[in-house]
């Protein structure tokens, strides 16, 4: 569980009991049947929410084309009652399984794209299924009735029954949601949908986490599908695999609010009222109300609270600046009774802790790498300096994974790091910044730091600790509770550093960590970088500020359109007339010899 | 004669595809016109096909504003007279909606706002459709031409083979060359596209350097619905719809604009043929029921295998 996790999930579980036998409560006393049918579909309808939620909301990946797996689930159900006699009790849970085959499927490509081409793709598959069901002849499908044993099949002639088994489901789907959002699960999503790049390179396998996310998903859309054709008795392609099936999960979520439990079933429980009794009132002469109220409701909540209702509610009544999805955070507290930070074994390094040889990257005919070999020892500040465009960024996107080598080889402690994933990397032991910070910023301080210490493979409370001490090692403990988003610039910088602190690694690839920064700021970090070297990590360092370069580094490379131009000991390299001459031209040269 | 009857069969894919292509083509533009320039994503390109094809049809068969022209003209002046409607139309949305998702509002900000566009346009295009259910009914409809079941026969050719050209196809096709044209020249050579352009290439220095950003982008949103628009009035002549329809063409404009290189204007078109000739084709082997789903089949692996083509993660910068 994630920090503060516990009181988070106590409240929350008691207001879902509430809520829930409310909710039953209420619907005992109705008795007119399209009432009772609205009552078993909000739950449902709010489930497949709940379903898009864990998937979109948190991860951030949209998906257009839900239905795919709303209409597995009702397909299942039905065709495996009519061919194969087998009770929904039974059907329910293999269209959860098949749901979570046709996620691995469906996500196995799909992921491989981002945004708008996730988006778009995710469409395309209910739209494809619902002919292939068209083209096999399964137009309009019927639940076959069951009187003799109606419980065997999940039929009741009592309609409130499935307004019970409705809110169960639901129950089961929002306190899986809830176990995500508390774990390290959904901080992995929550950090993936702000920032991918700087999830991967804080050790997090971003692939996986959103294919897990998918694989819920789908199964609990399976579900709410597989329900849904229960309770409605007949199944049309266009009812379940539709646009309209995968436009009501994100009608619902986006209305009650986004990345949050409690978003869809307050979506649900507004809007599918509404527009059902809508429907019902004027359908006759106003065919299609539904949809065009569910356009105007996510339109206008777009357009007024983009983060859905929940979100505005709170941030109205509570006026505090919590950080979306995550529970208060208190000061991190003293690190003073943890242990010393637990050092990676180094044995005692026959070689170079960095090697890398003759690294070669293009992008079409430029080379911005070029045969570049250089060693680090361990222990050792490594100052890497060159004009700009002389290839510093891309070779650390190189050796962290970033981007691919075209030759050259490059290894951490005589293990390869190349044709390693950027997580991969980071877990080596490669810690990273980025010249323009990568930080989630709607997520507090700490947690952007636990980031890192889940990336390393820590349990939650090792984590917490890593991440506190880590925050304590960079001086920023007391903003640990502050969302990333207000910081100043040197806090962004010192809380990078910290993030890639925290999953302790032994080298330290830090791109222009003092970009940016006045003198005293400036003299602030560097006090921090000789703290952490003192503590026995390796560094490499890109640095355009040269009088910070000659107190930090203990040895420079110098590149210059992709190649090592200079290597040496600062004092030298900077007379170097090469390297003068890279820097400041051959006039500049020129004149001095004059 | 099963050879005769492939010859002939693969003469008129060809031709369909071409003829039908083109009119894909002119319909991938406006979508791939508001995406280049807007780098937005307009999930209700296939309401506002659908509201050219109605717009053509009240114009020309139900309104009766343009039968004066007769049945020959009218429904493909019916089809242009469309643009300027639904570019009216566009310019509007943009302003009250599009705009305030979009364009200088969303730079920096965490996506670049398509999380909030995409989710605006799915909007906007729930209310088109289900509005146009409302008002124009859902009883299939179609713009009256004899030309729709008239035909030029070319040949007998090879073996026999004879080639039909359906004259309303033919005559919808010359049209959308003929306003891929006007556009191309328009965005090629006046001061007009030469702003659109480089609203699109960057919007912060165009706003720098004295260009109404916003006003180029209302403009262009309203082009791309106008451009689309035609294509829907000009394919009105020769099937029937329904308020629906925009969905069986939505997934054609992604494949094409996506085919075309995202970004591309006339990569667009040249997608849009492409998608034209592959489901003319997949009709010699395929059931009609399943042509679309071959449609929707080809989308996927276009954007799965031709990433290159595809902004994203090569242009990032860490």
């Amino acid at each position: 569980m994630r920090q503060g996790a516990g009181p988070h999930l106590r409240r929350n579980l008691t207001v879902l009991a509430v809520v829930s036998v409310v909710y039953l409560v209420v619907a005992m006393f109705v008795t007119n049947s399209y009432y009772q049918l609205i009552l078993t579909l909000v739950p449902v309808w709010a489930l497949f929410g709940v379903s898009w939620n864990i998937l979109s909301g948190y991860g951030g990946q949209l998906s257009f084309g839900h239905a795919s797996f709303f209409g597995i689930g009702a397909y299942t159900v039905t065709l495996s009652v009519i061919y194969w006699g087998l009770s929904p009790w039974l059907g329910i849970p293999l269209g959860m399984v098949i749901g979570g085959l046709a996620a691995i499927a469906i996500g196995f490509p799909t992921f491989r794209l981002r945004g708008h081409y996730f988006a778009l793709s995710m469409l395309a598959y209910p739209l494809a299924i619902l002919y292939v069901m068209q083209y096999l002849g399964f137009q309009e499908v019927s639940m076959p009735m069951q009187r003799e044993n109606g419980f065997r099949f999940m039929e009741f002639s009592e309609p409130r029954i499935y307004t019970l088994l409705a809110v169960l489901l639901l129950v089961g789907g929002v306190v899986v949601s809830l176990i995500i959002e508390n774990s390290r699960f959904g901080l992995a999503l929550l950090a993936i949908r702000q920032n991918e790049l700087a999830a991967e390179a804080a050790g997090i396998n971003a692939r996986l986490w959103k294919m897990r996310s998918l694989v819920v998903s789908g199964m609990l859309g399976a579900v709410a599908g597989g329900f849904y054709a229960r309770v409605l008795l007949v199944v049309t392609p266009d009812s379940v695999f539709g646009m309209l099936v995968s436009a009501q999960a994100v009608v619902v979520t986006l209305f009650g609010g986004v990345a949050s439990v409690w978003g869809p079933v307050i979506g649900a429980a507004i809007l599918v009222p509404l527009a059902e009794t809508l429907q019902a009132e004027l359908g006759t002469y106003l065919p299609g109300i539904q949809g065009v109220v569910y356009g105007i409701a996510i339109i206008a909540i777009m357009l007024l609270s983009p983060d859905g209702l929940f979100w505005t509610v709170r941030d109205r009544l509570f006026r505090r600046e919590a950080p979306r999805g995550v529970s208060d955070v208190g000061p991190a507290a003293e690190p003073a009774a943890l242990p010393p930070p637990t050092r990676r074994a180094s044995a005692p390094a026959a070689g170079p802790l960095l090697q890398v040889e003759g690294l070669s990257r293009a992008f079409g005919g430029l080379r911005a790498v070029s045969e570049v070999s250089f060693s680090v020892t361990e222990g050792e500040i490594l100052g890497i300096i060159g004009p700009n465009g002389a290839g510093k960024t891309t070779l650390f996107n190189v050796l962290n994974g970033v981007l691919t080598a075209d030759e050259g080889a490059a290894r951490l402690d005589g293990q390869a790091m190349l044709g390693r994933k950027t997580f991969e990397v980071c877990r080596m032991g490669v810690g990273r910044t980025f010249q323009v910070v990568r930080s989630f910023p709607r997520l507090p301080v700490l947690d952007n730091v636990i980031v890192g210490a889940y990336g390393a493979g820590l349990s939650d409370r090792e984590a917490i600790a890593e991440a506190v001490r880590a925050l304590h090692q960079v001086g920023l403990h007391d903003r640990s509770g502050v969302a990333a988003g207000q910081l100043t610039n040197k806090q962004l910088r010192l809380m990078e550093l910290a993030r890639a602190l925290a999953g302790n690694p032994r080298l330290l690839l830090l791109d222009e960590t003092l970009a940016g920064l006045g003198r005293e700021e400036c003299d602030d970090v560097l006090g921090v970088l000789a703290r952490v070297r003192a503590q026995g990590v390796t560094i490499c360092i890109i640095e355009h500020t040269m009088h910070a370069m000659m107190r930090l580094a203990d040895r420079f490379v110098v590149l210059d359109h992709g190649r090592v131009l200079a290597t040496g000991l600062p004092r030298v390299v900077v007379e170097d007339t090469s390297v003068i001459e890279a820097y400041l031209g051959k006039k500049w040269l020129a004149r001095r010899d004059a | 004669m099963d050879l005769e009857i492939l010859i002939e069969n693969v003469l008129n894919a060809v031709t369909a595809g071409i003829t039908i292509g083109c009119i894909y083509g002119l319909m991938c533009i406006g979508l791939g016109l508001i995406f280049g320039i807007m780098r937005i994503v307009n999930f209700a390109q296939g309401e506002l096909l659908m509201l050219g094809m109605f717009a053509s049809f009240y114009l020309v068969s139900e309104g009766r504003v343009l039968s004066f022209l007769g049945p020959y003209w009218g429904p493909f002046i019916g089809a242009m007279c469309a643009a300027p409607l639904l570019f009216s139309g566009g310019a509007l949305l943009h302003k009250f909606l599009i705009s305030r998702v979009s364009g200088l509002r969303t730079v920096g900000s965490l996506d670049e706002g398509h999380f909030g566009q995409l989710v605006v346009t799915l909007g906007i295009s729930l209310i088109l459709q289900n509005g146009g259910q409302i008002l124009f009914g859902s009883t299939p409809v179609a713009v009256r031409t004899p030309l729709s079941s008239e035909a030029f026969l070319i040949g007998p050719l090879y073996h026999g083979a004879t080639v039909f050209l359906n004259k309303a196809k033919l005559v919808a096709f010359f049209v959308a060359i003929l306003a891929a044209v006007v556009l191309y020249v328009t965005l090629e050579y006046t001061r007009l596209g030469k702003a659109l352009r480089a609203a699109a290439d960057n919007p912060t220095a165009a706003t720098y350097m004295g260009i109404d950003v916003d006003r180029a982008y209302r403009i262009a949103f309203g082009l791309g619905c106008g451009i689309t628009a035609v294509a829907g009035g000009l394919m009105a002549t020769y099937i029937s719809f329904t308020p629906f329809v925009g969905f069986d063409y939505v997934i054609i404009m992604y494949s094409g604009v996506v085919l075309g290189g995202m970004g591309s204007i006339f990569g667009a078109f040249w997608g849009g043929v492409t998608v034209g000739f592959v489901q003319q084709f997949s009709a010699l082997i395929l059931p009609p029921q399943l042509q679309n789903a071959a449609i929707f089949v080809v989308f996927l692996m276009i954007v799965l295998l031709r990433p290159q083509g595809l902004f994203g993660r090569s242009a990032e910068r860490a």
